[in-house]
């Protein structure tokens, strides 16, 4: 018998249905969104109008697809782009502070490892706004001093890049420590005593064992990289990533099908992804 | 080349891309941001130092009132996020068996992983006007008329809750999961009541998990940005909101910068005050995996 479960019946039940009433309240604005992107209606409203996948895949005005419509093909270019390169970069700078904190011995560390986690407890907004500021100021000291064109340092996809690094670095960090800090370092001793030189014992014994966590940590930072609204929208320029032109077009054009449609791509995509770093994370974890 | 000296060496390499990262993200960042909040613009280049924008912040009743509502706010969203997600924490981690607990901490996670705009959208479908429970209502004729259900402050609460509550039930699971059912057994068997053994028992065994849950939901709410506007409409409110609007729309930088000041000081003064009231360390809840 489970002695933290109700004892009587009708506990058990009541506390069953609120399991069932929550699991409902989770689900049931993503269904509403989902539902709408297969109705053959210009408005995501009832009634009912049949089935349609013209959401997706229509050519022309004004049931144009998502996949046939400009802004939001771009929009996920850049998304992608952004993610590729913002979650590679955390990774690499996430390894070396795994490393550094893991393996190093040095003074101030345990002052230094809750400065690594601050910003997780920054508001994204703040970030943003910093990162802004900070780029400007330096962008016009070069023009007013140098008289140099910087535009980079001017809102756009490098300071969104940025903007995201500076706190994806935090939970790629936590992720690749956390796996680190489980590995036997006899291992290593005895590919050493083997005569194996530490580069090599790293990139055959320590970075193969480190690899899922690699793996789930590049996904982790895509996925929220992807989906980051906050940072990115103090930072964006003209080429804007996924999250800001479907809010643009949420405000300016009211809310469309193809937003819908877009809606469960990223349900699709994102499950997708997170389920395949659980399945990596559980698979090559060694059994306890 | 001596081992010492190869320790050093790798040391530094591995000391640069984080001192970097901190300098030139962080720390230079939010320096630059308090000395642009202490900046007054008299004229076209002209500048004065001094706390003016402090100043206009509390001379503007609609400024301080938007923050202290964001702050409100943002505590009962915690404790509603704590009291709705600690029963469901509980029942994965304690009550479930083994395999459907599994199943079903990954369906909580799904919808973390879907964008805050999506679930926002999700919201507007199912709230509004002609949205799919006004709708229903008719249908039942339950009202007679269409009924708007956004722009309102429970909407609001509701879908910040609905944004958060995951982040409030992965630490509990987490710490909750490592709890021995024979200490609530010992609690029954020394006579303690249902209330006693949660009171006494359970609540302070899960306190690292409370904490941590609700440092990060508070942290999340008051940064948040689009549930309230798309859930609040107009008159939502919220500071983050106001930043915006001072560096996007009035390209008022000086006073943004201050108002950014505020909300991270105030932000952390509260995550300081619920570690120091708990007696928790930041290293011990938020970074526990």
């Amino acid at each position: 018998m489970n002695v933290a479960a109700p004892q009587s019946t009708a506990l058990r039940w009541i506390y069953g249905g609120y399991m069932l009433a929550f699991f409902l309240y989770l689900a049931a604005p993503l269904a509403a969104a989902a539902m709408f992107a297969f109705n053959d209606s210009l408005f995501p409203a009832l009634p009912w109008k049949g089935f349609t996948l013209d959401w997706f895949f229509g050519t022309t005005e004004p049931k144009l697809g998502m996949f046939y419509d400009r802004r939001l093909m771009e929009g996920l270019r850049n998304s992608l782009y952004i993610g590729v390169i913002v979650s590679a970069l955390s990774v690499v700078v996430g390894t070396c502070n795994a490393f550094l904190f893991e393996r190093k011995q040095f003074p101030g560390k345990s002052a230094l490892y809750v400065l690594m986690i601050v910003p997780l407890v920054i508001p994204g907004v703040i970030l943003g706004i910093s990162i802004l500021v900070f780029a400007s100021m330096i962008a016009n000291g070069l023009e007013d001093t140098f008289d140099l064109e910087w535009d980079f340092l001017r809102p756009g996809i490098f300071l969104v890049v940025l903007g995201q690094f500076s706190f994806l670095v935090t939970i790629t960090s936590l992720v690749i420590a956390a796996r680190l800090r489980k590995f036997d370092v006899a291992l290593e001793e005895a590919a050493l005593n083997l005569g194996a030189s530490r580069l090599r014992v790293l990139r055959t014994v320590t970075l193969p064992y480190l690899a899922p966590a690699l793996f789930s940590a590049f996904v982790v930072a895509f996925l929220v990289s992807f989906e980051n609204f906050n940072t990115t929208l103090m930072l964006v320029g003209s080429d804007a990533p996924l999250t800001i032109t479907m809010y643009d077009r949420m405000v300016k054009v009211g809310s469309t099908p193809v937003l819908n449609a877009v809606s469960v791509f990223l349900m699709i995509g994102s499950g997708l992804l997170a389920l395949l770093s659980v399945v990596v994370q559980r698979g090559k974890e060694p059994k306890a | 080349m001596p081992r010492s000296d190869a320790g050093k060496l790798s040391l530094i390499l591995l000391f640069m891309p984080f001192v970097l990262w901190m300098a030139l993200l962080i720390v230079l960042p939010q320096l630059g941001v308090g000395y642009l909040s202490l900046r007054e613009k008299l004229g076209p280049g002209k500048y004065s130092f001094g706390l003016a924008n402090y100043m206009d912040f509390l001379h503007e009743p609609v400024y301080w009132n938007t923050l202290l509502r964001t702050a409100w706010m943002s505590i009962l969203v915690t404790i509603l996020a704590l009291i709705v997600g600690f029963p469901v924490a509980y029942y994965i981690a304690k009550i479930a068996r083994q395999r459907s607990r599994a199943a079903l901490f990954l369906m909580c996670l799904i919808p973390l992983w879907v964008s805050d705009l999506v679930r926002a959208f999700g919201w507007i479908v199912l709230l509004r006007e002609t949205g799919l429970i006004s709708g229903f209502l008719q249908g039942i004729g339950l009202i007679s008329g269409p009924v708007e259900l956004l722009y309102n402050d429970v909407t609001v609460v509701v879908g910040l809750v609905y944004t958060v509550v995951l982040f409030m039930i992965v630490p509990l699971v987490s710490t909750l999961d490592g709890m021995d059912n024979s200490m609530i057994e010992a609690g029954y068997n020394l006579g303690g009541s249902r209330f006693t053994v949660f009171r006494r028992i359970v609540v302070p065994y899960a306190m690292p998990g409370i904490v941590a849950g609700c440092i990060i939901v508070f942290m999340l709410t008051a940064g948040s940005y689009l549930t309230p506007i798309l859930l609040g409409g107009k008159n939502s409110m919220w500071f983050t909101e106001q930043i915006y609007e001072q560096f996007v729309t009035r390209y008022n930088w000086e006073s943004g910068a201050t108002f950014g000041v505020l909300l991270l000081a105030f932000t952390s003064f509260v995550v300081w005050l619920g570690l120091r009231l708990t007696g928790q360390s930041l290293a011990s809840t938020v970074a526990k995996d």
